[in-house]
């Protein structure tokens, strides 16, 4: 492939592996720093900070529920808790706890939700979340944050632990492409344009930032120069970034491992909806996928850099 | 079904039932064989010997159902439904592959003949108590089982529905709890321990069993003793083994979502020859 862009994409460590190891670091910083988790210690990666520190880690049992209640709790008591299982539990089932115990009253809780998206593989639709950032991004006083990599996986689990009020971080199972170098500097709210362009912008969150990256260079064979912006934080949205995008590249392609009815899309539709009307595809899901390996299925869900590549098409040719 | 009760012909069927559990996880190289294995018994009995129910006639409305809210035990479950005649044998193998149907979990998109799909833990039972509502609305004789994995029971879910079933006498459904005492990070009793298990259920207003659930005659009494019982819902407690009949899986908490490398496969079915 004629690559113009400066990144090999090495597969790097898994966005959950991060967070369980951003974890125990910060728990040696910060004595205050303690977990909850709900039967998935191994598979979250909690495991390094219960290691470390046992009697800082409550395992819950097998009640999403009411581990959020509780890391609520320990949150209102001067702890800064962070709570985690799989995304599709932690989400659905601690859901009215996230609303009333800890959006509504503000409460400075961090939930992780690991094992997003359809990249899980064989577990199948019960495992997969494709509604989580949905859920966190309809509560309010929630910072909502989708890292693709291992370093600003890193960045956003610091972030989460400095900052004073209710977190999001959605992370996933398999083995992340590596995007950044450790010393790459992100801002909360700032998308970073990782591809320079002027045709068409790719906007892209989580697993598929690497997928929008291959994207553009597929693109620049056929001569068509595309921007990739890396949507770190999904709320707040870098509405200043979407227009500069719109108005500079006139189209835009939407790309997550998420319903495309209620995540990353509708929010950056929404934003150009009130800044600056562009076109916009959407890639992403729109149905409960199955059991495969994680490849097989971005390749049969649509999730790839092809399939970027035809949005791109489409929407250029929408162009005025 | 052509009925058997013998419990030397079942013991003959569970063995049948573990090869597969083994050769599936194993061709699948992920999954849940050893809560796959502490199910045996139970199932096998119930498929065989106790579950009204017709596999050339799937939806026959008076069947008896069954429920594995532990659905990450699917491999049973598939092998059970498989030599009982709904779906094929031969395919066994294709366990979490694209486009099988034999799902990671178990999927009534792809086997219509199950009676739910499972996956996320704690939720069976309410399911179950529904099922029986409605046969009781229509008069219907048929009764709903429904196995919970011990840790799963960590739910809060399971306590707002062990409290209704009882309030509503919904006296159609027994849960059977296949008490392996061991969930995926390590022992019940040292994630959220669940004793006194049995004075729980009966605080909850269920008639309560406690049994070997690998003793097919006490599964078999246990099962013909919930049916006889009226007025309210029945839970037997089957002590299990996690792992069960494979010496180096019994009672170890690896066992839970790894699987058999091929090595291991042939010292397995060598156990179960
Ligand atoms: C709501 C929910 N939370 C977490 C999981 C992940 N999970 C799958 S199996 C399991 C342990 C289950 O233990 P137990 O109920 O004792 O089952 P068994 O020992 O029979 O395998 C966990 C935590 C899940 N499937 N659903
Ligand atoms: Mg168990």
């Amino acid at each position: 492939m004629p690559a113009n862009t400066k990144y090999e994409l090495k597969l790097g460590a898994a966005t959950r592996e991060a967070f369980g190891k951003t974890l125990a670091e910060l728990g040696r910083e910060n004595p205050n720093i303690v977990v909850g988790d709900a039967d998935l210690t191994k598979s979250t990666m909690t495991t390094f900070f219960a290691k470390e520190f046992p009697d800082r880690l409550f395992e819950c049992g097998i009640a999403e529920a009411n581990m959020v209640a509780i890391g609520a709790g320990l949150a209102m008591a001067g702890k800064i808790p962070f709570v985690s299982s799989f995304s599709a539990f932690v989400m659905t089932k601690g859901f009215e706890q996230l609303r009333c115990l800890v959006a509504y009253p503000n409460v400075n809780l961090k939930v992780v939700g690991t094992h997003s998206g359809i990249s899980i593989g064989e577990d199948g639709p019960s495992q997969m979340s494709m509604e989580d950032l949905a859920l966190a991004c309809a509560l309010p006083n929630f910072t909502v944050l989708c890292p693709a990599d291992e370093v600003s996986t890193k960045w956003a689990v610091r972030w989460a632990a400095a900052h004073q009020g209710p977190v999001f971080i959605r992370t996933g199972r398999p083995k992340a492409p590596a995007i950044y170098q450790s010393a790459a500097q992100f801002e909360i709210g700032k998308a970073v344009e990782l591809v320079p362009g002027a045709d068409v912008t790719l906007v892209a969150t989580g697993l598929l930032v690497a997928e929008a990256i291959k994207a553009s260079d597929l693109l620049a064979a056929e001569g068509i120069s595309a921007r990739v912006l890396d949507i770190h934080t999904i709320k707040p949205l870098d509405e200043e970034a979407l227009a500069r995008a719109a108005r500079e590249t006139g189209a835009l392609v939407v790309a997550e491992e998420h319903l495309v009815d209620s995540g990353l899309g509708v929010r950056v539709a929404q934003a150009l909806a009130r800044t600056v009307p562009a076109p916009v595809e959407f890639v992403g899901l729109t149905r409960f996928a199955e059991s495969g390996s994680p490849d097989q299925l971005l390749d049969l869900y649509g999730l790839r850099a092809p399939d970027l590549v035809a949005a791109a098409r489409k929407v250029i040719a929408r162009k005025k | 079904m052509h009925r058997i009760s013998n419990p030397t012909d079942l013991a003959v069927i569970c063995r049948q039932i573990r090869r597969h559990i083994i050769t599936m996880t194993g061709a699948a190289k992920s999954g849940h064989p050893g809560g796959s294995l502490s199910a045996v018994e139970v199932l096998v009995t119930l498929y065989w010997d106790v579950l009204r129910h017709d596999p050339s006639n799937p939806k026959w409305p008076l069947r008896d159902r069954f429920i594995l809210s532990k659905g990450h035990a699917a491999p049973v479950l598939y092998a059970v439904m498989a030599e009982c005649g709904y779906t094929p044998v031969e395919s066994l193998n294709t366990l979490r592959k694209l486009g099988s149907i034999y799902q990671g979990h178990p999927d009534i998109r792809y086997i219509p003949a199950l009676e739910a799909s499972t996956g996320s833990l704690g939720e069976g039972l309410s399911l179950a108590l529904g099922m029986g509502l409605a046969a009781r609305l229509d008069r219907s004789p048929s009764r709903t089982y429904v196995m919970l994995g011990d840790g799963e029971i960590q739910e809060g879910q399971i306590w707002e529905a062990a409290m209704f079933g009882s309030f509503n006498k919904v006296d159609n459904v027994c849960a059977i709890v296949d008490y392996n005492k061991l969930q995926l990070d390590g022992a019940v009793k040292d994630i959220l321990e669940l004793e006194p298990l049995a004075a729980k259920w009966r605080a909850f207003g269920w008639h309560t069993l406690q049994i070997d659930g690998h003793d097919i005659p006490a599964v078999q009494s246990a099962l013909s003793e919930a049916a006889a019982t009226k007025g309210k819902p029945t839970c037997i407690i089957a002590h299990t083994v996690k792992g069960k009949g494979v010496s180096f899986m019994e009672g170890d908490p690896k066992w839970h979502g790894v699987t058999p490398n091929p090595e291991e496969v042939e010292l397995a079915l060598k156990e179960l020859a």
